[in-house]
């Protein structure tokens, strides 16, 4: 037992000098926790926000030009007057999500009590803006007109008022969410890749047939790869969501940080195996590019990183329970926004165990098989 | 002033690696139209020389005129490419393993230009004369080293060359082949005899065959002029006797004789004893009922051609794989994969370098040391010792990547070596390293073998290390042939020399020495292959690349699977899954109030289809609690005394506590909370003054969902999954395509070929895009017919953009492909970059036109948020051609951008 951790000592050291001489991918590491994350961070908004509106007037009167100017940031850009045909155009490329149409003698109609119709196309392809954008539209301008019209408010009409608290994230800022999850997706594809590809590179030089030679063992093999590499990514992460997420972007950390280190190193454990896992399949580097990405990518989908993992299906909601990057991207909303504790994440922990133990179960199982295969 | 144009003219020629010097000023003239070999032991430049010459290398400094092309003018080195032929180190190193012999050769035609008819007149011809005809299709990956030699020749003698260049074209080929293979050089040069070829060889036997000698040493020329008059000069009768006599005299003396004490059997049991080995791989049997026995101490040899089960064999008996039948035993213990104990025990060199590129020497010794359980202390006295013993300590800091290959083979002893084992098992561990080089090799061998009673179990190809061994054993395709001490076998044939012996077996095993007898001259060759116009040649080398891609493609079943499945599974598990519908926000209700009006007001949230109740807390604390805990998204605070307040009028409030770890949700969750409140005011009207209702609503506001009327998420996800499949994975099917030809070597032949870069480059890319366009294919039917998204607008506008879009994507794939150093950097660059790109900045989950700053300019430059708008466009906005025209002109500037970066960082010349 002894000699099996030390062996696994050595191979993690040798493992760490050649991830040190391959400069590009040290580049590409450094470039994908730091740069990237912040560049997604800023870039990308998953609430109603900069969404883009457009105004058909065909009233030019002193309340539909009132309209226009209070569709304002942070959640609309300044809006822009066109004509039906242009706003038509313009959805249709996508550079309006919004148009509203005013029809004539707006004014006049409601100063009459008419209750004229406003109408409000929405791109109904824009599934994070539409849903929202069209209801706070609606709210605006409601609320507006009443303003103008002096009509009473009717948050004072209500027999009763909600008191809204936000918790976590009081002011929804994007930033918070997004660059959280996209340190995780960076880690998931990182650890599935550089693993992966490290044993076929060793296959394809004989570097792991010379190895099984020595009195080394297989499981000494890849779990001195898993080691090594996990904790590169490991060291990255953590560096990443200190300097980058914490300090660079501001984002306050709520849970305990050394809970979710350590469920951080179950994590990568998982995704490395699978890495190997996908190693001991694909039998040359081209095929295992390919095989990869579906993997990733499905990963990322069903996460919850993405999009949230209630709007799934039923059947899809149960299978993503054993999925560990869905687990994961769960226990780090759980620990690093709302500060839970272990007692409410240790069913996700274990099913990240149960598929840590099951990827490197068969990775080793194929590993032998591997080497013999003739190609 | 210019050369006459029937030399060969190098001048003051000197060439660098990584600061290290091969070439010191070079400075030779070679007559034309004569047989020209270079010897010298490895790694004294003569490869590096050869490429020089023949323009596949850069020139670093001098001149050299080939045969009056000033190789340093980019345009006359690329017009004399045509004809040139070069064939590179290694045993088909040019050839494509998945392509038969016939469709290797045709490549080469293409890439030359030859037409049809031309070509298969050639092909025949050259399969009859080398006596290949019998087998036109077998894989070029299956077949031995010395056919493996013979189809390389044939890929170079296709276009009929001026100047034919050999790199050491025999290096691992068995005696018999290497025959054949120099016969056939010989009538190739009959057919043809103003053809300057020159070669490059180790073996010193070969040269004396050629016209005019070129010796070299540590990257010098050592002599240059007609053979006979070498040999006369240095009043030697033999090339190698020459060659020695030449050499600085501290040098000779490494090379004086050495003998071998006799091996004396102590009558201990055997030591590795094999017995009816046999190994198959599918239906090929590699090794074929091998028995043997080897004793303490004896040096024991295996000698055979590549490919004849030799390394299969050594491989079985260190357990790296599984014995199909048969028994082989160690120390009297059978092999058994997991047995640390007899490994402990042995010492393995494998055939190629499978040490750590990255480690240094001293680190790589270090590393097996302590594998091997010795400790720290002792470790590093052994590494020191078996650096000073292997003479490598100058060396010890550098990494092995650039050593000459003797220094690399020395290391590898030297590591088989560090634990003192008892067995050494060494495969070809002499392949490729000079002779003076050997012959210190062996020194060790017998040192070890005599004095510490190691047994050897070596293999080789060598004649002379044949017979050094106390016992060899001949193998041809997996079966012992004889097997006996060398004198013993020799005369069993009847032979003078052990090489006669060999071939005598092998003769007798079924092999001829050559197939045909004189060929009759093939009807293409009596003309120059007719002039084609230049544009037709442009695309015909473009789709000799591309051909020869597609079939290598075609048969990888595995990577074509990946390719058409890849994209179905992310489309169907997006479609089905990935949804921004929300419809179970679950809540729980502290309700400290228990009136009618607390009741009415959670049957409001009951009844909407968006809430799903869970337990009532009974506290405040707890329902923060279940937040946290991630049980619930929202919760309701109904306070003391609701129900009395409402009544009252006193406009009570209701606590609500939303979840706000995902923004989105937490955005929506409050709509739909204000909602629901709103409908329950409403339901309360009675309570409001009648001339309130109409004020509440002095205007109307209609929403009109347009594109997704029932706004239901797989309308707007499953065009976006089409875009997202078609960057993820046809970018990846290119992105290895270049890095990986210049890790395997098959590079060479851009190198050596007329083709440009631009016409490779393409030619690599076509095939992807075809089958890119069939994943296409596969996405559009599967959305419109399983998942019912329908595609309301233009067919044909979508598959336009389609088409150019997989353009784009290939080529940045390409372009990732020529940049990166590395196999695992390409995979994992196209990964990070395409996923992060098309999943955040390209309009799949967030549109985008509400990017701003950088991130709205780096979508802008990508080519996926371009084909968003058009999928999006065709499918749920009805949009044709028309609508779509200047995305096409982004996309197609994205493909042409791509492909033009890819052209210059491509080099056409090697370092």
């Amino acid at each position: 037992m002894l000699r099996w951790v030390l062996n696994v000592g050595l191979l993690c050291r040798k493992e760490f000098y050649s991830l040190m001489r391959d400069f590009v991918l040290l580049g590409l590491i450094v470039f994908s926790f730091s740069v990237a994350i912040v560049l997604v961070a800023h870039g990308v908004k998953i609430d109603v926000s900069n969404a883009t509106v457009a105004f058909i007037d065909e009233d030019h009167s002193a309340l539909s030009r009132q309209l226009r100017s209070v569709v304002l940031p942070p959640y609309f850009k300044p809006p822009t007057l066109t004509d039906r045909a242009n706003g038509k155009a313009g959805m249709d490329n996508g550079t309006y999500n919004f148009v509203i149409d005013i029809p004539p003698r707006f004014e006049a109609d409601s100063l009459a009590g008419r209750t004229p119709a406003i109408q409000e196309l929405i791109d109904a392809t824009a599934m994070t803006q539409a849903g929202l954008g069209a209801v706070y539209l609606q709210q605006i301008f409601l609320g507006e007109v009443q303003a103008q019209l002096h009509s009473p408010d009717l948050n004072k009409l209500m027999p009763f008022h909600g008191e809204s608290r936000i918790r976590f994230n009081p002011n929804s800022e994007s930033a918070w969410f997004t660059s959280v999850m996209q340190v995780v997706t960076n880690a998931t594809v990182l650890s599935i890749v550089l693993v992966g590809a490290a044993v076929i590179r060793e296959r394809e030089h004989g570097t792991i047939e010379h190895l099984l030679v020595l009195p080394v063992s297989a499981s000494q093999i890849a779990v001195g790869k898993i080691l090594a590499n996990g904790a590169v990514i490991f060291v990255a992460s953590l560096l990443s969501l200190w300097l980058t997420v914490h300090v660079w972007l501001g984002v306050p950390i709520a849970g305990s940080p050394l809970l979710f280190a350590g469920c951080l190193v179950l994590y990568l454990f998982s995704v490395t195996s699978l890495g190997m896992m996908l190693a001991t399949i694909a039998p040359n580097m081209p095929q295992f590019g390919l095989l990869v990405v579906p993997v990733y990518a499905v990963a990322y989908l069903l996460s919850g990183a993405a999009t949230p993992v209630e709007s799934m299906p039923d059947l899809v909601q149960s299978l993503v329970r054993f999925f560990p990057t869905t687990q994961f991207v769960k226990i780090s909303q759980s620990i690093l926004y709302r500060g839970a504790g272990l007692e409410s994440i240790w069913p996700s922990l274990l099913a990240i165990v149960f598929s840590s133990t099951l990827f490197l179960a068969m990775a080793l199982l194929r590993f032998r098989s591997m080497l013999a295969r003739q190609d | 002033m210019s050369a006459p144009p029937s030399e060969i003219r190098v001048e003051g020629v000197r060439h660098a690696y990584n600061g290290r010097d091969v070439l010191h000023d070079i400075s030779l003239t070679l007559p034309a139209g004569q047989t020209i070999a270079f010897v010298g032991p490895d790694g004294v430049g003569k490869s590096t020389l050869l490429g020089l010459i023949a323009g596949v290398r850069h020139l670093q400094t001098g001149s050299i005129h080939t045969l009056g092309v000033d190789i340093s003018n980019k345009a006359e080195r690329e017009a004399f490419l045509s004809r040139l032929a070069f064939m590179p180190q290694g045993l088909g190193k040019n050839l494509y393993p998945t392509l038969s012999v016939r469709e290797n050769i045709d490549f080469f035609g293409r890439l030359f230009a030859l037409d049809a008819p031309t070509r298969a007149n050639r092909i025949t011809h050259l399969l009859d004369s080398t006596g290949l005809a019998p087998f036109p299709n077998r894989p070029a990956g299956q077949l031995s080293g010395g056919m493996k030699q013979k189809v390389s020749l044939c890929c170079s003698l296709v276009h009929d060359p001026d100047l034919l260049i050999l790199d050491e074209p025999t290096t691992g080929v068995d005696p018999l082949s290497r025959r054949q293979f120099w016969a056939l050089v010989d009538q190739m040069r009959a057919e043809r005899p103003s053809m300057t070829v020159i070669v490059s060889t180790a073996y010193m036997d070969e040269a004396e065959r050629f016209s005019w000698l070129v010796a070299m040493n540590d990257g010098r020329i050592l002599a240059s002029a007609p053979t006979a008059d070498v040999k006369k000069q240095t009043g030697t009768t033999s090339v190698e006797d020459a060659y020695t006599s030449m050499l600085p005299e501290a040098d000779q003396k490494e090379i004086s004789d050495f003998t071998i004490p006799p091996y004396e059997d102590d009558g201990s049991p055997p030591v590795i004893d094999a017995e009816n080995l046999t190994r198959q791989f599918g239906s090929f049997k590699a090794v074929d009922n091998v028995s043997f026995r080897i004793k303490r101490g004896e040096i024991f040899g295996f000698l055979g051609s590549n490919g004849c089960g030799k390394s299969t064999t050594m491989k079985m008996l260190t357990g790296l794989l599984d014995i199909t039948s048969g028994t082989a035993t160690l120390f009297g213990r059978r092999v058994t994969p997991g047995d640390m104990s007899t490994r402990m025990r042995i010492g393995y060199m494998s055939q190629g370098f499978s040490l750590y590129e990255e480690l240094t020497v001293r680190q790589n010794l270090m590393l097996q040391a302590e594998l091997f359980r010795l400790p720290v202390a002792e470790a590093k006295q052994r590494v020191d010792t078996m650096l000073q013993s292997f003479k490598l300590n100058e060396e010890a800091d550098s990494r092995p990547t650039g050593l000459p290959l003797g220094f690399r083979q020395r290391l590898q002893l030297a590591a088989a070596c560090i634990n003192t084992p008892d067995i050494l098992i060494l495969d070809e561990p002499t392949s490729g390293v000079d002779p003076a080089a050997r012959d210190m090799f062996w020194k060790h061998l017998v040192a070890l073998s005599r004095d510490q009673h190691v047994t050897i179990f070596v293999s080789t190809h060598f004649m002379n290390e044949a017979a050094r061994c106390d016992r060899i054993s001949l193998m041809d395709k997996g079966k012992v042939l004889a097997m006996g001490t060398p004198d013993e076998i020799t005369q069993e044939a009847h032979a003078a020399t052990l090489e006669d012996a060999f071939i005598s077996f092998l003769e007798h095993a079924g092999n001829t020495v050559n197939a045909a007898s004189t060929p009759q001259r093939a009807p293409a060759n009596a003309g120059p292959a007719r002039t084609i116009p230049s544009y037709i040649r442009w695309f015909s080398r473009c789709w000799a690349f591309a051909r020869r891609e597609a079939v290598e493609l075609t048969r990888d079943r595995l990577r074509l699977m990946f390719a058409i499945l890849g994209p179905t599974i992310l489309l169907l598990i997006s479609a089905y899954s990935v949804s921004f519908d929300i419809n179970t926000i679950r809540y729980t209700v502290a309700d400290y109030d228990h009136t009618h009006a607390s009741r009415e007001l959670v049957e409001q949230f009951r009844g909407s289809h968006y809430f799903h109740e869970t337990a009532f807390s009974p506290d405040r604390e707890t329902v923060e609690t279940r937040i946290r805990q991630g049980q619930v998204a929202l919760g309701l605070d109904i306070p003391d005394g609701f129900g009395r307040d409402l009544a009252a009028g006193r406009n009570p409030a209701v606590g609500v506590v939303i979840d706000g770890a995902m923004p989105f949700l937490s955005a929506n969750v409050r709509a739909y909370v204000d909602a629901v409140l709103l409908t329950y005011a409403a339901s309360m009207q009675k309570t409001l003054p009648p001339s309130a209702t109409a004020s509440l609503t002095p205007v109307s506001i209609v929403p009109r969902f347009v594109y997704n009327q029932e706004f239901r998420s797989i309308y707007a996800m499953t065009p976006g999954t089409i875009m997202l499949a078609l960057i993820l994975i046809p970018t990846m099917l290119t992105a290895l395509g270049v890095v990986r030809e210049k890790e395997i070597g098959s590079i060479m032949n851009l190198y050596a070929s007329p083709a440009s870069s631009g016409q490779y480059l393409i030619g690599k890319q076509l095939p992807y895009v075809a089958l890119a366009i069939i994943a296409y294919l596969v996405l559009v039917a599967l959305s419109v017919t399983v998942l019912g998204v329908p595609l309301k607008g233009s067919f044909i506008g979508l598959t336009i953009g389609a088409v150019l879009y997989i353009l784009a994507c290939t080529g940045l794939g390409l372009l990732i492909s020529t940049f990166v150093s590395s196999q695992v950097a390409a995979i994992f660059g196209t990964a990070i970059i395409c996923l992060i790109m098309s999943a955040n900045f390209s309009g799949l989950l967030y549109p985008i036109s509400t990017l701003t700053g950088v991130t709205y300019y780096l979508s802008e430059t990508f080519p996926a948020s371009w084909f968003q708008l058009i999928c999006l466009g065709s499918f749920t906005k009805g949009l044709g051609i028309k609508s779509f025209l200047s995305m096409y002109a982004a996309l197609a500037g994205f493909a042409a951008t791509y492909m033009l970066g890819a052209r210059l960082f491509l080099k056409k010349q090697d370092s």
